[in-house]
């Protein structure tokens, strides 16, 4: 596997805070996991963006061994049948493009209640991609969508040039579709990540106003919003460190620590599934190579969901879950 | 001292509580609540605080409003437009004072 980007020159860091495990232990707190049920697929760092943001280094060069083949898909597919997990959210890089995805959403439908494919938006905008959105319909799939910002400058500061208005052409296509109306069970929701070293405002606020600026400038609606905050590993890690940002980025995290984030954690009811098959604890500990409760362990292996009560395995990028009312 | 502003005395805002600390508390309840969302947005807010940073010609308010801004979604045009909020505000007060000038001017001038 790939190390994502940034992640080797932690040691070259100096560090000003607490590390994570240490915060909990000081709360009186253990991470472990509760009843999983979730399974989180990431088929890979092909990426039609480069976004300055991504915390796995996905991009247009990730070709090859960083993507799932058809054979690693169907041990995920034959995990998901034995394990029966209520939500499969499937998540890249830009999974549009890896050449398994129909065979994945087919199966994958038939093996939970609910299914979430995440898309870059652009990566649907050019039209080729219809049949797939064909299939969306058909199987129902829940459409989670990157939407970091209003503003096309930020927007494309943070994502390459022309992504907005893609993605402004993309989710009125969705919406053309069905996606995103009320009535129609066809689910489209939206991620909006700061465009840069700060935290992302109240969901609720955020999602107010997006939801009346879409709609006054290009009719488009949507199901729900949410905010994330960006997570220090990858390519946003770079760029912290580039910008002479990692310290106060880390600071921030740190101090909006709430111990009662901790127990609604996503980490705790959800495994992920890397590109060849192994295991982790959430996609941000994929990224950083950390394994599922500390050991690898491939899909194949598993009888079944992880079992409650079993670790969970953290570093200092945990503080971003953490920060605040949580990232679950 | 190397200078009399350091981005770290920031954190340090709360300790004025250490003493007069019932004061301190009053007015980080109230700041708390001014800026909480009412009849405008926190995103209007924050704009407002902005403007009047530039207007106190405060580097920790500039710093704190301009970073609150971006977290409440505003691009930096809104922000820009903000400034010249204030300063048109700052310069048009300057120069309604030119009246003043004129009557003294106008009172003892043939």
């Amino acid at each position: 596997m790939k190390a994502a980007e940034g992640i080797q020159q932690d040691e070259l860091y100096k560090r000003t805070w607490d590390p994570f495990r240490q915060t909990l232990f000081r709360h009186g707190l253990h991470l472990t996991r509760g009843k999983t049920t979730i399974l989180q697929v990431n088929v890979g760092l092909l990426c039609n963006q480069k976004c300055r943001h991504c915390h796995l280094g996905a991009g247009p060069g990730s070709v090859g061994r960083e993507n799932m083949d058809s054979r690693t898909a169907r041990a995920v597919i034959a995990y998901a049948e034995r394990s029966g997990f209520e939500t499969i959210d499937i998540t890249g890089g830009a999974p549009e493009l890896n050449p398994n995805i129909d065979m994945l959403i087919q199966e994958l439908s038939h093996h939970t209640q609910r299914l979430i494919f995440r898309s870059n938006l652009s990566a649907l905008e050019d039209g080729r991609k219809d049949d797939l959105i064909g299939l969306f319909q058909q199987k129902q799939v829940a459409i989670t969508a990157s939407f970091p910002s209003l503003d096309e400058a930020q927007a494309d500061s943070q994502r390459g040039n022309g992504v907005f208005r893609k993605s402004v052409d993309t989710l009125r296509k969705l919406n053309r579709l069905g996606y995103g109306v009320a009535g129609t069970g066809l689910e489209l929701n939206l991620v909006s990540n700061p465009t840069g070293a700060f935290m992302p405002g109240s969901q609720a606020q955020v999602e107010k106003r997006f939801r009346e600026i879409l709609f006054q400038k290009w009719g488009i609606v949507f199901s729900t919003l949410f905010t994330f905050a960006n997570v220090p590993l990858g390519r946003f890690r770079n760029w912290l460190q580039e910008k002479g940002n990692l310290e106060s980025y880390m600071e921030r995290l740190t101090t909006r620590f709430n111990p009662r984030a901790v127990d609604g954690l996503m980490c705790r009811t959800l495994v992920s599934v890397s590109w060849d098959g192994y295991l982790y604890d959430c996609d941000f500990n994929l990224a950083k190579e950390l394994c599922m409760g500390g050991s690898k362990t491939h899909v194949s292996e598993m009888e079944g969901p992880p079992v409650p009560g079993s670790p969970i395995a953290v570093d200092d990028h945990c503080y971003t879950c953490t920060a605040g009312a949580g990232f679950t | 001292m190397e200078s009399y502003y350091k981005p770290e005395d920031l954190r340090k805002f709360q300790d004025i509580g250490l003493q007069a600390s019932e004061l301190a508390e009053k007015f980080f309840d109230y700041y708390t609540a001014v800026f909480a969302e009412g009849a405008l947005t926190e995103r209007e807010k924050a704009l407002i605080g902005l403007s009047v940073a530039h207007a106190v010609q405060c580097p920790y308010c500039i710093d704190a409003f301009t970073q609150a801004c971006l977290e409440k979604g505003s691009n930096l045009e809104e922000m820009t437009e903000a400034v010249h909020v204030v300063t048109a505000i700052r310069g048009g007060a300057s120069l309604v004072h030119g009246v003043q000038m004129r009557n003294i001017a106008g009172k003892f001038s043939m």
